[in-house]
């Protein structure tokens, strides 16, 4: 009887839990907790790396919106998205069209909270699908905000 | 009636469990804690005019005396989108009290904007930002962010992420400056 009652208030809890959560389809977004974790870069490793000298710079690429990007932006990254619409894709497409497919490659967006950013997972999902095969995705738990600009890593601003 | 062993039972609650917990994990970071300055070092809220969606020009300094709810937020801001119909509810009942609610985009281009503000009826102005006004209020770099602005115009609380909306409604009602009886 306990365990009855007991399975009973769990799969309430998750009903309850399951529908408060945002549904996903596909006129919204991929999420990025499809992004596999060893993909990642953090922002300290991606800040140092942008110090040394010696080590080639990769690509970086900021897939989200313009205005943020002209707010603050890693230096020397470009802007090309939003990737969450089909034409800021088509600007991701048009930019890595010459690329070497070996071309190291860092995405970023940064616009909201890691799991609810419209940008990142599309843009990851669009280069692997060309053949990129040095791909890493900068992860920005919170925003570019919080877990760049507020660390004092370097910014640059404009469009 | 045939029994379901004890150990099934516990890996059907196990298995309820950690579905419960990886669908709510990616949204439990999203809500964050408020800002709130010492009063004493309440900031005066940046003065700024832009026009609305209707090409009506709007002055945030004509607001003083109100108490202004100001909403960084964009269509492709999922967290945003959650929360924009409250604050439309709030203007039709706390609007009569002295609230003012003032929505900016930060999209890049307004045709979205537009489907977004007849799709959800807003009851508020939203005016189009940029990077110049994200800057004038210390930089826009994550939405939503929300400011709630008193009616000396000084900024009371600043909400990164999506705020806690009992919480944010109770600090609006009690800032009213002409609360009903």
């Amino acid at each position: 009887m306990k365990a009855t009652a007991a399975k009973l208030f769990f799969a309430l809890a998750f009903l309850v839990t399951f529908l408060a959560q945002p549904t996903y389809t596909s006129a919204q977004h991929k999420p990025a907790s499809s992004i596999p974790t060893a993909d990642f870069i953090q922002p300290a490793e991606l800040a140092a790396s942008l110090q040394t000298t010696t080590t080639s710079k990769p690509l970086i690429l900021q897939v989200g919106s313009h205005v943020l990007f002209a707010e603050a932006h890693i230096p020397a990254s470009e802007y090309a998205g939003p990737t969450g619409q089909e034409s800021g894709l088509q600007v991701l497409r048009d930019r890595v069209a010459k690329l070497p497919k070996d071309t190291s490659i860092v995405l970023y967006c940064g616009c909201c909270p890691w799991g609810r950013c419209p940008n990142i997972a599309p843009a990851y999902e669009q280069l692997q699908a060309l053949g990129f095969t040095h791909l890493k995705v900068l992860y920005l738990a919170d925003n570019f905000g919080a877990n760049w600009v507020d660390k004092g890593y370097p910014v640059a601003k404009g469009r | 009636m045939m029994q379901r062993p004890h150990s099934a039972n516990c890996s059907f609650l196990a298995v309820l469990v950690a579905l419960s917990l990886a669908t709510a994990a990616p949204h439990l970071r999203a809500q964050t804690q408020p800002s709130i300055p010492a009063h004493s070092k309440a900031k005066t809220a940046p003065d700024f005019t832009r026009s609305d969606l209707t090409g009506k020009p709007i002055h945030l300094s004509s607001y003083r005396g109100k108490v202004v709810l100001l909403n960084f937020w964009a269509t492709w801001c999922e967290p945003c989108l959650a929360e924009i119909p409250r604050f439309s509810a709030w203007q039709k009942k706390y609007g009569a009290e002295g609230l003012q609610v003032l929505g900016v985009s930060m999209d890049d281009d307004s045709a979205p904007v537009q489907r977004v503000y007849r799709k959800y009826s807003l009851a508020y102005p939203v005016v189009m930002g940029d990077e110049h006004l994200g800057n004038l209020y210390g930089g826009v770099l994550g939405l939503p962010i929300s400011y709630l602005i008193d009616p000396e115009g000084r900024i009371v609380v600043r909400y990164q992420g999506e705020p806690d909306l009992t919480q944010l409604e109770a600090r609006i009602k009690a800032l009213l400056p002409h609360p009903l009886k």
